[in-house]
């Protein structure tokens, strides 16, 4: 891929631009973090900071933004298996025996009560 | 016996093998730190309490900032390599290595303070898991430092054997540094900030 | 493997005089980049650790047997730490059991079936003159040597090799010996795995020669593929819970440790804080996968065999092809049905029991194409094909039996009961190593340029079948009656066993008429190097690209072009002049 001289030129003030926007975010990131915000609303807010910037240096400084069929699929993939990998062995730590969560939770059982014959 | 789509891409994938292979080594490493993140998630959330304000938000960010400029120092590294521009691409490589290595001694100096107040990852779950997930970054940190040593070293003589090569090895590193910056991304606001 | 093939390559960068000057030993047959060389590599170091693992076996066997008897023979040789007068201790039989499941899945059928057979068979199947990166193909195997170097050693440290099982569950496994040597060894073999992961996908990729479009590749390719995947996005969270339980043992963290815990009486001075539960979850993300990976190379060297023998091309190769990939994406989101017993609500429960039920008709669509491309064929009793046939009504009943442990009710009776290890030896020796075994008699042709003997072959397969299912069928019966797993003295200490403790016996005795059945084995094949029938390309008639490589090929492989002219099991095709019609041959005019 021999691109020329003018289009690099070009990418590489992208790249600074880019670079620039990713330390702002970064400034914005700690300065929202002192609002101490109640805890579920920051995490929303950090973890969409994050994403923004992780999104950021990935269709840029990555050129996912024009990549292969190969890089996306695989990409996507790992990104269904990270989320159930983040996602399943919460969700079965929550819904336990003793404090099930889900269609079983409203059931005699769940309230320590015996089966109805 | 040469080895097709070392350098020219296949036409049908429309990548070079080493393309290929860096991007699926990445994918592998979203799946090691996730795992360390739903570690982190699941501890937390079956913590009775969690620290807050343990760690050096002033270290956290700089490093922060010294990681983001390196990912745009190493992109511009092989974007002045793509223009053929040998010594300034180097120039740019070299400047990478030594924000990594500045990051690196942040850290240090941040761990000594922690161990010095006796806070190792044994001290608690929440030090337990940040001196994992930040190790296994520091190591990755390592890894890559190792490899642009190589490149802007004994490496460099592939360049003039064979320039598109010596750029592709860069890229594929790059692809290697962004994620570890992608990584810290996510690290930094979880660990020092919620 | 003297002779250097050179090919017409498109897409290189002008390379056209290629000086070679002779390797030296170290070069050509230890540090090699061939992948003919390293796939030997990993088959010969694979098949000698599924022997030692059996070994492990069979010594566990007589003590189970025959509780409380010194091991005949070699019991001296364990020395008095572990067998005092020859008699196993509960500690060393422990070992032996961790060692054997680690050995066997780690060290003898991974690499053997993805090391061994994929390095070997796929580069000539999709006609490349190697794999994508030989440097990191040879990293590969010797990093695997050296993780089971690391774990061959663990017996020898004080305390012993790792005797929580090979799931290693905390809190046991955070504090028993010989756990962190096994850690090692695990970080050792995942990074093998990996490394070799991202190789077979870029080639198999990038590689493929002219005419080869992915519906034209041989099922095996398809199913090294869909492994490759397995391995690649599965094993780093048992990398990362490997360095968690790493420093646990080593760095005082309590990753794992809940608090308040309490050892031999004292309580334990850590943070505490853990979760028990946490690596269960990593480990079983990669041990439900990991089974795929066992079995998924084996149905692909079945279905060559078979396409091969039957003469006739595959039934529904289509969806041979779609329930390989469907069954791989499948195997991600299961692996909780190896835990309906740690106190998981119904919900998720539910949710693990539904994509259990799921994933196995994908099985069942594979093992079903398989038996119906036996339909109308002119089988040819080889002895890879006795193998392939054997495969299938074994793979059958260790999938059935599966389907009441994917079910939360009856599992409560059957989970860690001998019903369990029933289940998943039937899936794994007579299914997977068998595919195993036909394999090798399958492609020692294409590797030595040698026949094995058919005679020898026969009654290693006779002896090798019989035996295997009077091992394993009296599991169930042990199972449903209630008999655990995992201990020494082969349940006697519990009184609902009594009436099962004679299958040991039977258990036993087969257990070492299986090892002698390996002997006409171990002799077929060293043997056949120097008194096999000499063949050339293709001795059995085959279809796919690999033979039309000379037997054994030389580096890089082809002596020219190899292109695909067609899918890879046009076998009996009408009006052809013989009964197959190989990938290879062009078109006539």
């Amino acid at each position: 891929m021999h691109s020329d001289p003018a289009a690099i030129q070009k990418s590489i003030r992208t790249y600074l631009m880019v670079g620039a926007t990713l330390l702002v975010f970064t400034a914005i990131t700690i300065g929202v973090n002192l609002i101490h915000l109640a805890v579920p609303l920051a995490i929303t807010v950090a973890l969409i900071i994050a994403t923004m910037k992780g999104s950021m240096v990935a269709a840029i400084f990555m050129h996912l933004n024009h990549e292969k069929k190969w890089i996306y699929g695989a990409l996507i993939l790992t990104v269904v298996f990270f989320a159930v990998l983040i996602l399943l062995p919460n969700l079965s730590v929550a819904d336990s025996i003793g404090k099930p969560i889900g269609f079983a939770s409203g059931s005699r059982a769940a309230h320590g009560e015996p089966a109805k014959r | 016996m040469e080895i097709p789509y070392t350098v020219e891409p296949r036409p049908d994938s429309g990548l070079a093998n080493g393309k290929l292979g860096v991007w699926l080594f990445l994918a592998s490493e979203v799946m090691l730190f996730g795992a360390l993140f739903s570690t982190y998630i699941l501890l937390r959330v079956g913590a009775i309490e969690w620290p807050h304000g343990e760690l050096s938000v002033a270290l956290g960010g700089i490093n922060t900032v010294i990681l983001i400029a390196s990912s745009v120092t190493m992109v511009i590294a092989w974007a002045q390599l793509k223009m053929h521009n040998f010594s300034r691409g180097r120039l740019f490589l070299i400047i990478t290595m030594v924000l990594a290595t500045i990051f690196l001694v942040n850290k240090y100096f941040e761990y000594a303070e922690h161990f010095s107040k006796g806070e190792g990852p044994w001290h608690s779950t929440f030090f337990a898991i940040y001196f994992t997930l930040t190790g296994l970054h520091g190591l990755h940190i390592i890894g890559g430092i190792v490899v642009m040593a190589y490149l802007a070293g004994p490496g460099a003589g592939l360049w003039k054997r064979n320039p598109d090569q010596f750029t592709n090895r860069v890229e594929y590193t790059g692809l290697y540094w962004h994620f570890v910056d992608l990584v810290w991304i996510f690290l930094f606001p979880v660990l020092y900030l919620l | 493997m003297d002779t250097v093939t050179h090919t017409a390559h498109a897409g290189t960068h002008g390379d056209v005089e290629h000086h070679h000057e002779e390797l030296g030993f170290w070069r050509k047959y230890v540090f090699s980049l061939d992948h003919k060389v390293i796939g030997i590599q990993y088959a010969i170091t694979g098949l000698l650790f599924l022997l030692f693992g059996f070994t492990l076996m069979m010594v566990m066997r007589f003590q189970l047997a025959y509780p409380g008897h010194p091991i005949p023979f070699i019991g001296g040789l364990f020395g008095p730490a572990n067998a005092p007068n020859g008699v196993l201790l509960p500690e060393f039989y422990n070992q032996l059991g961790a060692m054997h499941g680690t050995i066997m899945v780690f060290l003898g059928v991974v690499p053997l079936a993805v090391g061994g057979f994929g390095n070997f068979v796929m580069p000539l199947q999709i006609g490349a003159p190697d794999m994508a990166f030989p440097k990191l193909n040879m990293m590969s195997y010797w990093v695997y040597f050296c993780g089971g170097v690391t774990m061959l050693a663990s017996f020898f440290q004080t305390g012993g090799a790792a005797q929580s099982g090979w799931t290693s569950y905390p809190p046991l496994a955070d504090i028993a010996p010989g756990q962190t040597m096994w850690l090692v060894g695990m970080i050792f073999l995942i990074t093998s795995s990996l490394l070799g992961s991202v190789n077979f996908i870029v080639t198999i990729v990038q590689l493929r020669a002219k005419g080869l479009s992915y519906m034209r590749l041989p099922f095996f390719v398809w199913a090294q593929l869909v492994t490759s995947f397995l391995l690649l996005l599965a094993f780093p969270p048992l990398e990362a819970a490997g360095v968690l339980q790493l420093m646990d043992r080593v760095a005082g963290t309590s990753f794992f440790l809940p608090s308040g815990l309490v050892v031999s009486g004292k309580p334990l001075t850590v943070a505490g804080g853990g979760n028990p539960l946490l690596w269960q979850h990593l480990f079983w993300f990669l041990a439900h996968p990991e089974v795929y990976v066992l079995i998924l190379p084996a149905m692909g060297i079945i279905s060559e065999i078979i396409a091969n023998n039957t003469r006739k091309p595959l039934w529904g190769y289509k969806a041979l092809v779609y329930a390989a990939v469907f069954l791989g994406f499948m195997s991600f989101i299961v692996w909780a049905h190896h835990m309906f017993m740690t106190g998981m609500g119904t919900t998720i429960s539910a949710f693990f029991q539904t994509t259990t039920m799921i994933i196995s008709i994908p099985s069942v669509i594979i093992l079903t194409a398989l038996l119906l491309s036996l339909w109308g064929a002119s089988i040819r009793f080889t002895t890879p094909m006795l193998f392939a046939l054997a495969f299938l009504p074994m793979f059958g009943i260790g999938g059935l039996t599966g389907l009441p442990l994917g079910l939360a009710p009856s599992d409560i009776h059957l989970h860690d009961t001998y019903y369990v290890i029933g289940h998943f030896h039937y899936v794994v020796a007579p299914g997977t190593i068998f595919a195993l075994f036909g394999g090798v008699y399958y492609w020692y042709p294409k590797a030595t340029g040698r026949m094995m003997s058919e005679t020898l072959g026969r009654i290693h397969f006779w002896f090798s079948f019989v035996a295997i299912n009077f091992i394993f069928m009296p599991m169930f019966i042990q199972g449903l009656g209630g008999m655990n797993r995992r201990m020494y003295d082969g349940g006697m200490q519990y009184a609902h066993n009594a009436g099962l403790l004679k299958w040991n016996i039977v258990i036993g005795i087969a257990a070492w008429t299986l090892g002698l059945a390996q002997i006409p084995f171990i002799i077929n094949f060293f043997g056949s190097l120097k008194w096999g029938k000499l063949v050339d390309k293709n001795p059995w008639d085959a279809t796919t690209l690999e033979w039309s490589a000379p037997s054994p090929p030389g580096h890089g492989n082809f002596l020219t072009e190899p292109i695909a002219y067609r899918g890879p099991y046009e076998y009996s095709v009408p009006g052809a002049a013989s009964d197959f019609t190989p990938q290879f041959e062009p078109e006539r005019a």
